[in-house]
């Protein structure tokens, strides 16, 4: 699927994951933000910046994961992204949803 | 008018065993359920307090009697050590999976925001008191209470 943002188009699964992490930029981060009606905050940041890096290296995530990573812990996951934070967090992160149960 | 759209909004689980298997089902569908907005409370009653119990709670088992589908017969599976074995091979491959042991799954889900309850009258039946219990559950409730907490549209009941 395409979809449109500002005036770039990316490629989207269809619950709007990217799917070509080359698409990606913080721009369109803010964007799909913006859906989910977040406001990205530097702290914000930092989570998607440790998602993307764990992606590059090949890690599977997972709420726990997040929780041990020493950049955020639990609580604050749910606050920062609130509803379902993985899923909120890696879809602005422009990488696929995380195929964990835990 | 209510119009239900068929979404989920809100799972409420009774876990009534402490076997490990169904402590970790109740507890896999409780967290995923916050995974993906949807709220999530568990009531644990009769057999389901030692998930709770401060002391018990490190101790569970597999069931190897009275399981199929473990594929040991009912008489082996009932020799002495056999629990611990089964329970023991459960764990290491859990481990293996990178999921969590019960207590740490406990304070994950209170961080993933689940609201956990215990059964008043389970509590009354084993002589257990507050104290007993892992610290941050929610409070001690009767079944009235439980169906309060379960009103509203797109709240679904799961009894384990």
């Amino acid at each position: 699927m395409k979809k449109q943002i500002g005036n770039t188009t990316i490629d989207v699964n269809e619950e709007g994951f990217m799917t070509d992490f080359s698409q990606w930029s913080k721009d369109i981060g803010e964007e799909i933000a913006k859906e989910s009606s977040i406001d990205l905050t530097p702290r914000h940041w930092q989570i998607i910046d440790y998602i993307q890096d764990e992606y590059k290296k090949e890690v599977p995530l997972s709420i726990r994961k997040i929780g041990k990573s020493g950049v955020v812990d639990i609580k604050e996951f749910y606050v920062l992204f609130p509803k379902a934070p993985l899923k909120t967090a890696t879809k602005i992160a422009g990488v696929p949803k995380p195929a964990s149960c835990i | 008018m209510y119009n239900d759209s068929g979404e989920i909004k809100k799972m409420m689980i009774i876990l009534s065993k402490a076997t490990l298997e169904n402590v970790y089902a109740a507890f896999v569908l409780a967290n995923g359920a916050r995974m993906e907005g949807i709220e999530a409370e568990v009531f644990f009653t009769f057999f389901g307090l030692e998930t709770i119990h401060r002391r018990k709670l490190k101790h569970l088992h597999v069931a190897t009697v009275g399981n199929p589908a473990m594929h040991i017969p009912t008489m082996v599976g009932g020799l002495p050590g056999m629990e611990s074995f089964a329970t023991s091979m459960m764990k290491r491959e859990m481990k293996k999976m990178d999921m969590p042991d019960v207590f740490e799954f406990l304070c994950l889900l209170k961080d993933s925001g689940v609201k956990l309850w215990a059964c008043k009258l389970a509590m009354d039946m084993f002589h257990y008191k507050k104290e007993d219990l892992f610290e941050d559950i929610d409070g001690v409730i009767t079944v009235g209470d439980f169906y309060n907490k379960a009103q509203g549209p797109g709240t679904h009941i799961l009894f384990i």
